[in-house]
């Protein structure tokens, strides 16, 4: 019981993790059908200049750990958001109606373009995130809990709270579900299509910047490479909940981490100790593509009719 | 209509000039391995030979991305199986050593039931949804080949399969170094010329393909689904031929690259390697052979030619600031990019596609919102 309480609280914190970037994906996705490659390293840009930055500070001195902290993380956001809008300009809006598999092919190329910029400018090596508090661990039920994680998994809640809030009661929101609908008649109804979607991919980097300062500071370490499986990961979190679905995303990555860690946990017993932990990623990719099976298009996506 | 593209359709259907062009194909692709080896060195006939490998991958994704429109994100997996098909009948790992017209296609034949096993379960999903899936898929196939080294070898897991028995037809072991009439052949030349035979086929095959009943039900899938069910076209089992015939291909390759590298780990199946395949595609122009295969060819070669970076910099600027081996792949990613943006379709975008594109697209696209009204 108590190492299923565990994974469940491990699941729970990488969920989160995969949830804020998912969100990403999806939001683009439901404005531009597109799925937008270079969300993951945008996630990992935020981890590395976070951590860039933070280390600057500290090695300057003379400022409290929670104002380095603060600072890193601001400067992740606002140069992720950044990121996000060039992206866009550069890569995708110069693609609308251009044939689907085109901005897929340049949403790669950016992600390689972003990937070796930062191997470029940080290096190869791991970057270790500065250690500038000591977690307390918390002992629940024969589960440990540390401070972190609680921190991980109450900010991304609220940052999905004030997200769907801003979606559902907000005047860009509603301009970003109209536009989603039909880019055509939102732009009749007086919406400028071409800013809502700079927003949406503006904020869905603030979100994977967060996301990715969350990880390198779970784990400790961020590199250039670590925005591909993350990215993938979260992008799986997305279908798996039914793409363009904003709160379907939110689910998706809860599942897929609480889905990933559980299979960890169990998969060596389950199969008699035939497959063993490593195969935890099979694990997530068989249930999804399982779910997929029975339903096409994720847990609360709308069935999509037979669009060409 | 330009003044060239006048004189290029001219020239197309002047019979004369078109067996002449194709005569010089002929020569300078003979010529290839020996031209290259002689100006730029022998690494680069190696280069050439994967370049092949890659042509035949990429049209056999083709079959699946450009003629039936499924988009397919984990196709290097068909890659993978035949490799290891191949290279476990064929290495000193079991001790087996199949002549290689056995383990060939036996290679690919299990490489298509994996494409059938990945088709079947995702015939209802359409457009990113099956990208997902076949990604997993891709995936679960690596980890698989990553980790059945336990409870039995079976793949050796992460060290990969050594020693693989080189490509050998009854006498002929593509491995030697042969002199016919004073001129040497040495290994690569050989995989070089067994490699263009075998693209040859699949060229051959995809065009024939193309033009067939089959051919033209696939594209009626992409186009429409519902149209192609109602027009009497059993949807379910076209699909399924589209995932056999590109992970046939896939297998093939597979299996020749693992008798020409002589050494396979799972490294070299990962998923970089399947969106590569699929930029190939894509870039090229997909759907368009001749497209399909200047990108596998252009995308092969671009990154290895890339690795000059260093010394250009050395010559422009006196010295080298940042390392080739960690340029080239910024290039090569922004090429990516700049090559999308200026030509959506590809580089050589399939007739069809440059219809559709072309000056009535508005109209086309108008269509294409009624209908979705229609339907809602």
């Amino acid at each position: 019981m108590d190492i299923f309480l565990q994974q469940l609280i491990n699941g729970l914190v990488l969920g989160s993790i995969y949830a804020l970037i998912a969100l990403g994906y999806t939001m683009v996705y439901g404005i531009l059908e597109l799925i937008n490659f270079a969300h993951g390293e945008v996630t990992m840009m935020g981890a590395m200049i976070c951590i860039a930055v933070m280390g600057a500070l500290l090695s300057a001195g003379g400022l409290p750990a929670i104002v380095v902290l603060a600072l890193g993380l601001a400067a992740a956001i606002s140069i992720c958001m950044v990121l996000g809008y060039s992206i866009e300009r550069v890569a995708y809006r110069p693609l609308r109606g251009a044939p689907r598999l085109a901005p897929l092919i340049t949403a790669i190329g950016m992600s390689i373009v972003l990937q070796n910029t930062a191997m470029l400018i940080w290096g190869k090596q791991y970057l270790t995130f500065p250690k500038l508090f000591e977690p307390q661990r918390y002992e629940w039920a024969g589960a440990h809990v540390t401070s972190l994680q609680i921190l991980i998994v109450v900010l991304a809640i609220t940052l999905m709270g004030a997200l769907l809030l801003l979606v559902h009661r907000t005047r860009l929101g509603r301009a970003m579900r109209a536009t989603a609908q039909s880019p055509e008649l939102a732009g009749l109804m007086g919406i400028n299509p071409n800013t809502v979607i700079s927003f949406t991919f503006i904020i869905g980097a603030a979100l994977g910047a967060v996301a990715g300062v969350m990880v390198s500071a779970y784990y400790g370490l961020a590199h250039y490479y670590m925005g591909f499986l993350l990215g993938l990961k979260a992008f799986t979190a997305a279908v798996l909940g039914g793409i363009g679905n904003v709160a379907g995303a939110m689910l998706g990555g809860m599942l897929l981490g609480i889905i990933e860690s559980l299979g960890a946990g169990y998969i060596g017993p389950l199969t008699g100790g035939f497959l063993g932990s490593h195969y935890q990623d099979v694990f997530a990719f068989f249930v999804l593509i399982v779910m997929l099976v029975f339903r096409p298009s994720g847990l609360l996506g709308e069935r999509v009719g037979e669009r060409a | 209509m330009r003044d060239w593209q006048r004189r290029w359709r001219g020239w197309k259907r002047n019979r004369q000039v078109v067996l002449g062009a194709w005569i010089v194909i002929g020569i300078v692709l003979a010529l290839l391995p020996f031209v290259t080896g002689a100006t730029l060195g022998r690494g680069w006939v190696r280069i050439i030979d994967f370049a092949l490998l890659y042509v035949m991958l990429a049209l056999g994704l083709n079959i699946v991305v450009g003629y039936a429109g499924l988009l397919d994100l984990g196709y290097i997996a068909f890659y993978a199986v035949g490799a290891y098909v191949y290279a476990l009948l064929a290495s000193p790992h079991f001790g087996l050593h199949w002549p290689v017209w056995m383990a060939l296609p036996l290679g690919a034949t299990v490489a298509a039931v994996f494409g059938v096993l990945l088709g079947s379960p995702t015939l209802r999903l359409r457009g990113d949804y099956l990208a997902i899936v076949t990604l997993g898929f891709g995936e679960i196939i690596r980890i698989f080949l990553n980790n059945l080294n336990a409870p039995f070898n079976l793949t050796n897991g992460p060290q990969g399969i050594n020693l693989i028995d080189p490509i050998r037809i009854v006498d002929l072991g593509f491995s030697e170094t042969y002199t016919v009439f004073g001129i040497s052949f040495p290994p690569t030349h050989n995989y070089y010329y067994l490699f263009l035979t075998l693209t040859l086929a699949i060229i051959f095959i995809s065009i024939r393909l193309q033009d067939s009943r089959i051919g033209r039900a696939w594209v009626a899938i992409r186009e429409d689904e519902i149209a192609a069910a109602a027009t009497g076209i059993n949807t379910r089992n076209v699909k399924l031929l589209a995932f056999a015939m590109g992970a046939t291909f896939g297998g093939v390759s597979g299996g020749l690259f693992a008798g020409f590298q002589g050494f396979i780990s799972p490294e070299s199946f990962n998923l970089f390697e399947s969106i590569i395949v699929l930029c190939m595609v894509v870039l090229g122009g997909m759907g368009n052979i001749a497209g399909v295969i200047l990108g596998a060819v252009l995308l092969t070669t671009f990154p290895e030619a890339l690795r000059y970076l260093g010394e250009l910099q050395y010559m422009v600027f006196g010295q080298v600031f940042v390392d080739a081996a960690d340029l080239r792949m910024l290039v090569f990613g922004m090429a990516l990019v700049l090559i999308m943006i200026f030509r959506p379709a590809g580089i050589l975008p399939s007739m069809r596609r440059r219809r559709e594109l072309g000056a009535d697209a508005p109209v086309a696209a108008q269509e294409q919102a009624s209908l979705y009204d229609a339907q809602r």
